[in-house]
């Protein structure tokens, strides 16, 4: 055997700032590219859309756009968190079609009950379905991914037989009620103010509170969380409970919006929302992604959703459009972590 | 902070005291004593197998004692997990940390107890900036802003320093810190522990190479089998008298063999590559010698073997077995060739733990059990009873599944499976990592006679003198290059530890 090659120099001082400073202003890039490049997206399918179809750029049209993101963008939020500490939530459809029922036949029945109450069921239908999903999920360790289905079912049978083949419908739902769902202010519904400011206020609560970058933790390496001392089960079960409530809150407002509730409201939206979860950068293996992606990925979904209706194609090419999107930010994130896992490594070695 | 003068008069700031702990039927700790003092950098040496790690699992609150003490301040405690073992003060440095990826470098030192700014907010300036301090009192320099995704062992392992810092512990726990760094990594730990112990913080340090616990360590504490042997000052104890104490019995009992004449080369390899992993490695396997690959974790031994057998397509090279060009990338072929391979995670890519014992033994081998096509299962029974003789297995029965046997009893399995195809070439990957000490004996005797039969062994041990007991030539990796070929009379702890760490390319004849 011949001798190999020089030896290479004994590693001399630790890595330096300044080799370092490379990789993670890169890395800083790249995630911010990711947000930056689904706005770019979203740009570029709106003014092919309007060069064809004019009428896309017009105030209804915007609306319309914004008022059919904002429910997907709002479970979206609920889902980033979970989605974020190597869960997953299912049943966030169910559960948005079981509160605007419930929330629908009390209206129904009370006309005069205070919009507030309305909010406060809702919303308690949600939490109380998360709390269980949490607790099953946490105590019983049974992977969330059934557990969550199983909800879907659960939840949504039991939609079924309260609604019992009956429906809500708009006359029995208080004028002031709709509002919400139907107003809007030059064009951009009021519905979507109120969902951005509740996703402003989770993205900076993700970004500031030791309990939220726990989930991140819980999510990155679950067993070193657990050695790190965080209560794993405690955030795991609160990330349930927050999607569940966000998933009631998102029934409330699906009614003020359509003010029509059949048993099937909201069916199918869990994988919509998780759709645009993953396109807009969460990770699905958890660990990163901010509720500000998942929203700009729902508005991107929904831009292509419109701009091919707009541009009269058939809805067969909407969904597998949507899920082309899929497999090209997965393989796009996949992608990413490759390279900037490469630069991480490479400035390692030039360091040391 | 003042350093105490160690001594009978200073209270020790952790003790474990006659410490037991039973999984199931195998004790893995009869008797764990050790008294940590402040400043103190404590060595605990043993095997593999001697109940170390159980000990350190029980002072990080991992395991719960089943029996003894363990006492902090004097005070007995029972550590409800690992949060309070950290509350207490303790905090464990793992061989190969456990960081969190995606977070940043700061966020992983004060995860859970960032510091905050008005309205419980994280203020990440201060966060970055007390980071940045700790690095500097460490005399390092990491990026506190950078995620910890790609850092290197050694800088994870200075990661996990600053956050126990960060935690205020008082006793840091090193399980095998060095075995994955360069010499120049350890001399950077070796002035951390430094520093620590001058902040009067109490270091329990385990590893394997003597030369390192002289270094830096002041006690040392013994443990054989699961007990409790001997604590002394490093000062009155010669590296014989440690190694004596450790072994407990004669170095050649524990590795028997027999040096015979090698016959025809069986399996060359020339300019194997694989972009990332290693490359340009040749070299030869005769019939009836062990050839040894050693290096570090992360040398890419593992990695050669796994290309030689197909797991991994090379990109660069040719294997020839007994003259016959080997088709890359394909196990199949591997195994038509008369390769055998006993990977290293037993659990995980040796065995189908809920398969029975005799399944997993005529898994390899399914082919000459067959008639028309239907695997005959009389047959598959008596393969694997002839084979749990030769082996001398210790079952239960042989129907039972292979997660109730012993590591030890296992890794024969897995032996077993691949002798049963009577292979011309053996790649055994660690043969006796987490096996009791008399099992392995076992396993080496195993090894022994194959090659008296013939067999070619390549051998991948981390076990220094496993290398040094078993094999007839040492290949030593560094860095994906083969550093150095040692003969078995060149070979020795100090020569291929050079080789391994990057220190002596060139020597290689």
């Amino acid at each position: 055997m011949t001798a190999v090659g020089p030896a290479p120099a004994p590693a001399p001082a630790p890595a330096s700032g300044a080799a370092t400073e490379a990789p993670r202003r890169m890395l800083e890039r790249v995630s911010r590219a990711r947000e930056l490049g689904i706005v770019a997206a979203i740009v570029i399918v709106f003014l092919v859309t309007t060069g064809k179809n004019s009428a896309f750029a017009h105030g209804e049209s915007v609306q319309q756009l914004l008022a059919g993101t904002c429910l997907i963008a709002l479970l979206g939020a609920g889902e980033t968190l979970v989605i974020v500490t190597r869960n997953v939530d299912l049943s966030v459809g169910s559960v948005l079609g079981l509160s605007a029922y419930v929330v629908g036949d009390l209206f129904a029945h009370h006309q005069e009950m205070p919009q507030v109450a309305a909010y406060g069921v809702g919303i308690g239908i949600g939490l109380v379905c998360g709390a269980v999903n949490g607790l099953v999920t946490t105590v019983f360790r049974v992977p969330s991914l059934v557990v969550t289905l199983a909800a879907l079912y659960v939840v949504r049978g039991i939609d079924a037989l309260i609604v019992n083949g009956k429906q809500v419908d708009p006359a029995s739902i208080p004028h002031g009620f709709q509002e919400l769902g139907s107003a809007a202010v030059f064009h951009i519904p009021w519905l979507a103010v109120f969902v951005a400011v509740i996703i402003g206020v989770i993205g900076y609560a993700m970004r500031s509170f030791r309990p939220a970058r726990d989930l991140y933790a819980i999510g990155s390496n679950p067993d070193a969380a657990a050695l790190a001392g965080i209560p794993t089960g405690r955030r795991v079960f609160t990330a349930f409970l927050i999607s569940g409530g966000l998933a009631g809150l998102g029934g409330v407002l699906f009614l003020s919006e359509f003010a029509t509730v059949a048993s099937t409201a909201g069916s199918g939206y869990e994988f919509l929302v998780i759709a645009a979860v993953v396109v807009g950068g969460v990770a699905i293996f958890g660990g990163s992604g901010t509720v500000l992606g998942a929203a700009l990925g729902a508005l991107l979904l929904n831009t292509i959703n419109q701009a091919l209706v707009a541009a009269q194609v058939s809805a067969f090419w909407n969904q597998a459009i949507a899920g082309f999107l899929l497999l090209a930010a997965i393989a796009f994130d996949r992608f990413l972590a490759l390279r900037v896992n490469r630069a991480l490594r490479s400035a390692e070695r030039g360091a040391s | 902070m003042v350093i105490e003068p160690p001594g009978e008069g200073s209270p020790p700031v952790v003790e474990m005291r006659r410490v037991t702990k039973a999984f199931g039927a195998v004790r893995a700790l009869e008797d764990g004593s050790v008294r940590l003092v402040a400043g103190e950098a404590h060595a605990l040496l043993g095997e593999n197998g001697a109940g170390k790690s159980t000990l350190v699992k029980i002072l990080a609150g991992v395991h719960p004692p089943d029996d003894g003490e363990v006492l902090v301040d004097g005070v007995p405690v029972r550590f409800a997990g690992p949060a309070a073992a950290q509350a207490a003060g303790v905090s464990i440095i793992y061989q190969e940390p456990t960081l969190f990826p995606d977070l940043t470098v700061a966020e992983n030192i004060f995860i859970g107890r960032q510091p905050l700014r008005r309205g419980r907010r994280i203020d990440e300036a201060a966060m970055n900036a007390r980071a940045v301090e700790l690095f500097t009192r460490l005399g390092v320099a990491i990026d506190p802003r950078r995620p910890a995704r790609g850092l290197s062992v050694a800088d994870q392992q200075i990661v996990e320093i600053a956050k126990a810092i960060a935690f205020r512990a008082r006793v840091f726990v090193m399980d095998e810190p060095t075995a994955a760094l360069s010499s120049a990594e350890v001399n950077r730990l070796f002035d951390v522990v430094r520093t620590l112990r001058a902040d009067g913080a109490a270091v329990l340090f385990i590893s394997h190479r003597l030369e390192e616990v002289f270094a830096i360590c002041q006690q040392v504490t013994v443990m054989r089998d699961g007990r409790f042997v001997r604590t002394d000052p490093i000062g009155d104890l010669t590296v014989d008298q440690i190694i004596r104490s450790m072994v407990g019995r004669d170095l050649s009992a524990l590795y028997p063999k027999t040096v015979t004449e090698p016959g025809e080369p069986v399996l060359e390899v020339r300019g194997l590559g694989r972009l990332g992993a290693f490359r340009d490695v040749s070299f030869t396997v005769r019939a009836g010698e062990i050839v040894a690959l050693a290096g570090l974790v992360g040398a890419g031994r593992s990695e050669v073997a796994r290309a030689i057998f197909g797991i991994d397509r090379s990109d660069a090279g040719t294997v020839t077995i007994g003259g016959r060009r080997l088709r890359p990338g394909s196990p199949q072929a591997a195994m038509a060739a008369g390769i055998g391979f006993v990977p290293e995670d037993r659990r995980q890519q040796g065995l189908v733990m809920d398969l029975a014992i005799d399944r997993n033994v005529a898994l390899a081998s399914l082919g000459r059990l067959r008639r028309f096509g239907l695997i005959r299962r009389s047959a598959e029974t008596a393969l694997a009873a002839d084979w749990a003789g030769r082996l001398r297995l210790k079952a239960g029965r042989l129907t039972d599944p292979a997660w109730t046997l012993s590591g030890g009893n296992q890794q024969k399995v897995v032996l077993g499976k691949w002798l049963a195809r009577r292979p011309a070439l053996l790649i055994i990957d660690e043969p006796t990592r987490g096996i009791d000490v008399g099992t392995k004996t076992e396993v080496h005797r195993l090894l022994d006679e194959l090659v008296s039969q013939g067999v070619a062994v390549l051998m991948i041990s981390s076990e220094l003198p496993e290398v040094l007991g078993m094999a007839d030539r040492v290949l030593v990796l560094h860095e994906g290059r083969l550093a150095a070929e040692l003969s078995r009379a060149d070979a020795d702890e100090a020569s291929i530890m050079r080789a391994a760490t990057g220190q002596n390319v060139g020597t290689a004849a």
